[in-house]
Formats: C-alpha cells, sequence, structure tokens
C-alpha cells in the first residue's frame, strides 16, 4: 500500500470520533433553520456552502432577530476569524502542494479536521506534501458527508417536533455548551465575561450592533489580560 | 426575513468563510501572522459566543422579554456541565434536561 494511500486511511481512523459532535450538531442545526423559517433547500444550502455550525447558528439567529443580511454575514465571518489561526499554521504544512490541491483543501478546513491534522503533522513534519494532505482528506471524508446528512435529518425531525418542547431555547444552550469547555485560562474567561457585560448593557441598539461592539471589546480584554499575565512572569 | 436575505447571508457567509479557510495556505502563503494578531485570534470564540447568547438567555423571546427561572438554570447547568466535564454533548442535553425538567415542576 503507498504511504499516501495509508496517511488516507489513518486520517479517516483519527476523524471517526469526531461523528459523535458532528451528527447531533448537524441535527440540531437543521431543526433550527427550520425552526427559523428557512425550508429544507436553504438549510442544506447553507450545511454544504457555510460548513461552519457555529457561525451558521450565529448568522441564522441575527437574520432571526430582524437584522439585515450583511450583519448576519458580518456576525457569522466575526465568529470563523479562528480560521485564521487555523490556515496560517497549516500554511507550512500545505504550502508548497499545487494550487488546486490547495484550493480544495481550504473547503474541507474546519475546527475537527483541522485539530486531527495539526496533531499529526506537527509531529512527523518531514512527511511529503501528499501525504500530508492525504491524511487531511482523510479526517474529512466522514465527518463531510455525515454534517450534509445530519443536517437533512434534522430538517424533517423537526417538522414532527410540536412547539411545546422550547426548542428556542437549544440554541442558547449549545452556543453556551461550544464555549464553556474553551474557558480554560483567566484570559479566556475575562473574555466572556466582558462579552456577557457590554452586549446585555448595549442591546438597546439597532441591528446586533452590540454584538459587534461587546466581541471587539471582549476580545481586546482577552489579549490584554494574557500580555500582562505573560509579562508578570 | 425574506427568502433574498437568507440566500444572500448563505452565499456571502460561505464565500468570505471560504476565503478566509484559503487565505494563508493560498494568498500568503509565505507570510506569518504577527504576534499581536494571533493574540487577539485566540478569543474570538470566547469573545462572540458569549454576547451572543446573554441577552437570549436573560431576556428570552419564548417568554415575551421577561426573565424565566427554568431557562437561567438551564444555561447555568450547561455552562458548568461544559466548563468542568469539557463535553460539549453532555452540556447540551444535560442543560435541555435540566430546562424540561424545571419546566415541569413549575408548571
Amino acid at each position: 500500500m503507498s504511504s499516501t494511500r495509508t496517511a488516507f486511511y489513518h486520517g479517516i481512523l483519527a476523524g471517526a470520533p469526531f461523528l459523535l459532535m458532528a451528527v447531533p450538531f448537524g441535527m440540531l442545526f437543521g431543526l433550527v433553520a427550520t425552526e427559523a423559517g428557512l425550508d429544507i433547500f436553504q438549510t442544506f444550502s447553507m450545511s454544504v456552502i457555510v460548513v461552519a455550525g457555529a457561525s451558521q447558528f450565529s448568522a441564522l439567529q441575527v437574520l432571526v432577530d430582524g437584522a439585515p443580511f450583511y450583519i448576519a454575514v458580518l456576525t457569522g465571518l466575526a465568529v470563523n476569524m479562528r480560521m485564521l489561526m487555523y490556515s496560517a499554521s497549516l500554511a507550512p504544512h500545505f504550502g508548497k502542494a499545487p494550487k488546486w490541491h490547495r484550493m480544495i483543501a481550504a473547503y474541507f478546513m474546519i475546527d475537527q479536521t483541522y485539530g486531527v491534522a495539526i496533531l499529526e503533522l506537527d509531529k512527523n513534519p518531514d512527511q511529503p506534501v501528499s501525504t500530508k494532505l492525504a491524511y487531511f482528506f482523510g479526517a474529512a471524508c466522514l465527518i463531510f458527508p455525515a454534517w450534509y446528512g445530519s443536517t437533512l435529518a434534522g430538517v424533517l425531525v423537526g417538522a414532527a417536533i410540536p412547539p411545546e418542547y422550547a426548542l428556542d431555547f437549544v440554541v442558547p444552550v449549545m452556543f453556551i455548551a461550544l464555549v464553556a469547555p474553551s474557558l480554560r485560562s483567566l484570559p479566556h474567561i475575562v473574555a466572556a465575561f466582558v462579552s456577557v457585560l457590554v452586549s446585555l448593557s448595549l442591546s438597546w441598539m439597532p441591528f446586533n450592533l452590540w454584538l459587534m461592539i461587546a466581541a471587539i471589546a471582549a476580545m481586546i480584554a482577552g489579549a490584554e489580560t494574557e500580555r500582562r499575565l505573560r509579562a508578570r512572569l | 426575513m425574506s427568502d433574498l436575505s437568507i440566500w444572500l447571508t448563505i452565499i456571502f457567509l460561505g464565500i468570505g468563510t471560504y476565503l478566509i479557510r484559503y487565505s494563508f495556505i493560498g494568498f500568503f502563503a509565505d507570510k506569518e501572522l504577527p504576534d499581536w494578531l494571533l493574540r487577539h485570534l485566540r478569543y474570538v470564540p470566547a469573545a462572540v459566543m458569549p454576547g451572543l447568547v446573554a441577552p437570549l438567555t436573560v431576556w428570552p423571546e419564548a417568554t415575551g422579554g421577561d426573565p424565566d427561572p427554568a431557562r437561567l438554570i438551564a444555561a447555568a447547568v450547561a455552562l458548568f456541565i461544559g466548563a468542568v466535564l469539557r463535553s460539549v454533548l453532555g452540556a447540551i442535553f444535560g442543560g435541555m434536561g435540566v430546562l424540561y425538567l424545571v419546566q415541569y415542576l413549575l408548571n
């Protein structure tokens, strides 16, 4: 078996456990998007075109709040800014690959594929580029179809759930669940706290402007806390 | 929200997200992110999501914007499970489970 093929299979194995997260999360998106008024084609398209759950939920929530589409886009993009980091840290590994390989790899860059790939690539940085990409694509090849499929399943399930199940609250609970495990250091906690405080005190502002201001203030607060903690060491 | 605004959101969010993903493996393959920018990007999720969720939690639309004990307790439980057990799914199911339980007990 060629080393490229072996790397691909290893990638599949490393990515497989994340199905446990992707499937319920995709179903939840299908369900929530349906509740919000998207039809099945719009919901499915969003999962296929955007492929970034947290930003899909955020953009959708902003639209539901009645803001114009560009505010929804900005909010979703703000959530996805973390992928700049992913792209930058994969660049030394993928930089030498043909351009069209990198263009395809970009589509498959999500939290899970990045997390799986960077562990392996940093451990074995001297592999050929084709082996590295094969591992990355392997990690993506179960999660992506599962994400599409579970979104569709969520739409079908959502249509059958009566409104008294308080599904409105799935969205807040999900965001809390997504962010809580990352509150592992003081700067993260400071950022989250500032974000909550600013958004609650500015929530009278139109067009979800409060969210932009809260996010920028919180980001600066987190980064500044980190810088000061380092300076003290 | 109109069909048009939904489609515009899907398309522009899709294109923008793709460009973010492609940025450093494509356009700036030979450049590095400056330290100060990396330091800020690290806090993006913790800066955006709590702010998004806070008004929805404190003033839920389903109760006409009045604070609701069941939802506040559910949010606290989700935060606790997520932060302590580091389990995203555990926090979602725990939070929703507690919401149904408290709603059942209060009614």
